[in-house]
């Protein structure tokens, strides 16, 4: 019964989300708060992916801006090189992304720890020095302009409030995905590589084969981010598939809270959002960056999300202690 | 007779950019050894050195030498402090626990560094002048001869006290098992920050003497930390010989593929070597086969 | 007595209020997209802060027809996607008139579709000429075109007889924009490329690029780069012995090279805007005024001298105060009337606007400079 109740609630819980999420640019027409929760949006699906290898498989990735950045490129590319239809192009940039995250899988997923984090580094280093150094196909540092907008039929879409309900009906549905994911059987099996490769082995989970999976479909939603970002800027540059974007990606998982979908949309939000506060402090947001990352590390690893449920546990302890002193009083 | 006289310029200056990788290796070693973290701030105490020598000579009009250990002393001080605040706190974190927090450091380091000392690069006057010498119809610059040597200083220095010195053995012990090694007295806080005083003054010596050569501003840490780690994985994390084997071969490898194959990817061939070494040997070409233990 | 009161201090309230009313003719808002931090700040931070430093001259001086320029400036870190986000905010929230900036060719790409979309005028600070070519109804540029610089080097080389040249360029924007001019130039000027070498912008050594140059048969070294890496070369060049003439790009004419470069600064050659021989020219120069302003103002707020990076800025705002200055104050009136611009004597050159030109520069904005003896001296 206990069970059924919380499934209830989760399903709830999910539909007030999406409910605001198709609702909230209705009040917002003409301002630029759209266009920021456009990238909220894409943010939103890649901090997901990562998530899926951080938070339930317990891999560590300081490279997944490659894969934004390949599905970027790959699909720019096909469109404004070979004339290909955007759709079509997200598809194979997709598809291909997750082809190569199956073949690197492999050997990358045999390392462990710090091991991992180093090659996933330099993985995402060698991809950004291709994407700047390839000039005749990538257009180098100066970037790919003209890419087109993405096109169903007759509805071209060229307006921040369109890419704004594309982006977004694909996260939801990326998002519903990965939570029934952690439901499911092959979660659990997960998080019981995350918690003990070994005694996952034992139990009889094919850890190797399932981390594998895992980094793919992960790789195969960055690209998918990556497509639309690139069909909504229309323009594309290798810095902004870097270092730098990795360890943002990171952050926004670690913040929102690790394993937590809706901690990934938080994370995602709050880091978009940030640079506007930040704004005031001129060169000084760079410090509060590092800050903020060794802070809430050290003093809040679930996340802000385990932070939210711990006040609203706390809120309603409090009101029952109230009720309980007042029925007693 | 132009082409050897190319072959030994490759050479030369593969090795003397390898000592630096070997140099910074050292301190992700040390520190790795000791307590099983990778140092992503490593490469920020390179940049200390650098940039606090700037300083000194700049701006408190310091003479050299001066200048010079005052930045080591005060890089090593942003050594202990980051091992007391950061570190110390998270005894048995995870491992992201501690990629995440080390990079959060490398950030808040370069960001103070960068607010207080701008972004421009600056000079560092050489040790000895700047003509250049001849070996075999190669060049290098006297500056190079200063890094071939504190290089071999450093490492028989590592080799003195990791093998002979008391403290350097317990260093050693807490290594293999810090939970053995405490059991027989050995105070594995203390030797955690050993190891950050230690790295954190290598580190910023490797940033002091390239310095004249390579300029310094606040961001050359970044690239320069990452090879030095490329040094050590090739190599494997031994501090000793091993480290600086690896730091050679990663250096001579660029110059060469720079000069006989394409300079533009040069930078990638460190982490190609990288990824090759995790994937073919972890535990680096010059380190023993360790069984991991479950 | 009451009634007097009443009257004293309605009567003050209105006098009040005229007097206020008369100083709240309403500020222009211009925004500004710039690299200040980020890969680019060499480009962006002298540029924030000229701009900042002219709309405050500006306001001080009364402001453009009585009315005050209210300056929105959003650090874009060198990142287009931070870029597009800065523009949507400039145009829809803080509703600008104007934007200046990028300070990137990228990241200007990045945001001309959005201001051709909301019909904003934009002023790009970033040299590519792909900003203005083909011309963009909104968008203008100040910076000039690599491809003059170029012009320039190519130039001289064939005064001297050169024709066989190796070029070492920067992988970044700025480098990537020179390699491409270069080559494309070279045979306008039988000119061959012989040598195609690249860094990257963090690298601390090139002595393996120059070992192949030196070993090949080129008679001048091309240098594309800014700061720091220029000087490396030059450092390298002086190490290795190489004897053939250096040239270098516009990105670094500022003292700061000569400072990094040292004894290996020696007689190299590039082309510049006359904003670091400002003292040299002759007294008919029509820029020559503004030049030594800007410097000296520059050098007494910030207290380093303005560089040539920085004089894009200004040469941004000064168009737009002369703009609205022409009567213009509303994002399509000021697109007009900077498309009217002509003969402005700014610090990046001498500015021409049209409907088929939105650059406005010609070869003329550049002057070759030799380095002699750690200073700059004109080459003719």
């Amino acid at each position: 019964m206990a069970a059924r109740s919380k499934e209830k609630r989760e399903i709830i819980i999910f539909l007030i989300f999406v409910i605001a999420v198709l609702v909230i640019p209705l009040f917002l027409t003409g301002s630029y708060l759209i266009n920021v929760f456009v990238f909220v949006g894409i943010n939103t699906l890649l901090a997901v992916a990562l998530n899926l290898l951080l938070g339930y498989a317990g891999q560590i990735s300081l490279g997944h801006a490659a894969f934004f950045g390949l599905g970027a490129y790959i699909s720019g590319i096909l469109t404004t090189r070979f004339g290909l239809d955007p759709w079509f192009a997200l598809v194979i940039a997709a598809l291909a992304n997750g082809m190569l995250a199956f073949i690197i899988g492999f050997p990358i997923l045999k390392l462990k720890g710090h091991y991992l984090a180093m090659a996933t580094l330099g993985f995402g280093i060698i991809m950004f020095i291709i994407f700047n150094e390839t000039v005749s196909i990538t257009g180098g540092p100066s970037g790919l302009p003209g890419i087109p907008n993405i096109q169903i039929g007759p509805l071209i879409f060229d307006s921040d409030l369109r890419n704004y309900y594309l982006i977004w009906i694909i996260t939801l549905a990326v998002m519903l995905l990965s939570i029934n994911l952690s439901q499911s059987r092959i979660g659990r099996a997960l998080r019981a590589i995350h918690d003990s490769e070994v005694a996952a082995r034992v139990m009889g989970v094919n850890a190797r084969i399932l981390k594998v999976q895992i980094f793919t479909v992960s790789a195969l939603i960055s690209a998918l981010a990556g497509s639309l970002y690139a069909h909504t800027m229309t323009f594309i540059a290798p810095a902004s598939f870097g270092f730098n974007f990795s360890v943002e990606l990171l952050t926004m998982v670690i913040i929102g809270g690790l394993g937590s979908i809706y901690g990934s949309f938080l994370g995602a939000a709050i880091l978009t959002v940030l640079p506007e506060f930040l704004r005031v402090l001129q060169d000084f947001d760079i410090i509060v960056y590092g800050l903020m990352l060794i802070v809430m590390t050290m003093y809040m690893p679930g996340g802000l999300i385990s932070g939210l449920q711990q006040i609203i546990e706390y809120a309603g302890r409090k009101m029952r202690q109230k009720g309980g002193a007042d029925a007693a009083g | 007779m132009d082409s050897s006289r190319q072959l030994i310029q490759y050479i030369l200056s593969g090795l003397y950019n390898g000592a630096i990788y070997a140099l910074i290796g050292f301190g992700f070693a040390i520190i790795h050894n000791a307590t099983g973290i990778i140092n992503f701030a490593q490469g920020e105490f390179v940049m200390l050195g650098g940039m606090l020598t700037i300083f000194f000579l700049a701006v408190l009009n310091l003479p050299l030498l001066p200048s010079i250990i005052l930045a080591i002393l005060f890089s090593t001080v942003a050594g202990v402090a980051f091992e007391r605040l950061a570190i110390r706190p998270l005894k048995n974190a995870k491992p992201l626990i501690m990629v995440i927090i080390t990079i959060g450091a490398s950030i808040l380091i370069r960001g103070i560094v960068m607010v207080v000392g701008g972004k421009n690069t600056h000079a560092v006057p050489a040790f000895s002048g700047n003509d250049p010498l001849y070996i075999a119809g190669a060049t290098i610059m006297p500056q190079h001869l200063w890094i071939f040597a504190i290089t071999i200083l450093i490492i028989i220095a590592n080799r003195i006290f990791f093998n002979f010195s008391i403290t350097g053995k317990a260093m050693r012990a807490c290594a293999y098992n810090s939970q053995a090694a405490s059991l027989v007295g050995i105070d594995v806080k203390t030797m955690v920050l050993i190891s950050f005083v230690i790295s954190s003054a290598i580190g910023s010596m490797a940033g002091i003497i390239i310095a004249p050569l390579t300029m310094t501003s606040y961001d050359v840490g970044i690239m320069l930390g990452l090879k030095g780690f490329c040094a050590v994985i090739i190599g494997g994390m031994s501090s000793g010989l091993g480290t600086v084997m690896g730091g050679l071969i990663l250096g001579l490898l660029e110059s060469l593929g720079a000069g006989y194959i394409s300079a533009s990817y040069k930078d990638a061939i460190a982490f190609i070597m990288l990824l090759l070494i995790l994937f073919i040997r972890p535990e680096g070409l010059f380190s023993k086969k360790e069984t991991e233990r479950v | 007595m009451t009634k007097k009161m009443f009257w004293a201090v309605f009567s003050l309230l209105i006098a009040g209020l005229m007097a206020g009313s008369a100083f709240a003719a309403e500020a222009i808002k211009i925004g500004a997209l710039l690299s200040v931090s980020g890969p680019a700040s060499f480009l962006g931070e002298p540029e924030r802060n000229t701009a900042v430093m002219m709309v405050d001259e500006i306001n001080k001086a009364g402001g453009v027809k009585g009315r005050k320029l209210d300056l929105v400036v959003y650090d874009t870190q060198g990142d287009a996607t931070k870029a597009v986000q800065a523009a949507n905010k400039l145009i829809k929230d803080d509703k600008v008139v104007a934007i200046i900036g990028d300070s990137t060719t990228g990241n200007t790409m990045a945001v001309i579709p959005v201001v051709e979309k909301a019909e904003i005028p934009l002023i790009s600070c970033a040299a590519g000429f792909k900003i203005t070519d083909p011309v963009k109804k909104w968008v203008f540029k100040t910076a000039q075109n690599d491809a003059l610089a170029v012009q320039r080097i190519f130039d001289h080389m064939k005064k001297q007889k050169i024709s066989k040249v190796a070029i070492i360029t920067v992988s970044d924007g700025f480098g990537a924009s020179g390699r491409e001019q270069l080559v494309l130039h070279a045979k306008k000027f039988d000119i061959q490329i012989i040598s195609d070498e690249t860094y990257a912008p963090k690298d601390t050594d090139m002595t393996a690029q120059l070992t192949k140059i030196r070993g090949s048969e080129a008679q001048a070294i091309v240098c594309w780069g800014t700061n720091p890496g220029p000087a490396i070369v030059a450092r390298n060049v002086k190490q290795l012995g190489i004897t053939i003439p250096l040239y270098m790009s516009h990105g670094v004419s500022s003292k700061r090279f000569i400072e990094l470069a040292g004894d290996a600064s020696e007689g190299i050659i590039l082309p510049s805007g006359r904003v670091i021989v400002a003292a040299q020219l002759p007294k008919t120069d029509p820029q020559r005024k503004s030049l030594l302003n800007y410097v000296e103002n520059y050098r007494k707020r910030f207290k380093v001298e303005g560089d040539h990076f920085g004089g894009h800025a200004w040469d941004a705002v000064m168009l737009l105060k002369g703009a609205i200055e022409r009567g213009a104050d509303s994002p399509a009136t000021i697109r007009d009337q900077l498309e009217k611009t002509e003969k402005f004597a700014g610090i990046g050159g001498i500015f021409n606007y049209s409907p088929q030109d939105h650059a406005g520069l010609t070869s003329e904005a550049f002057v070759l400079v030799q380095i002699k003896q750690k200073n700059w001296t004109l080459v003719k």
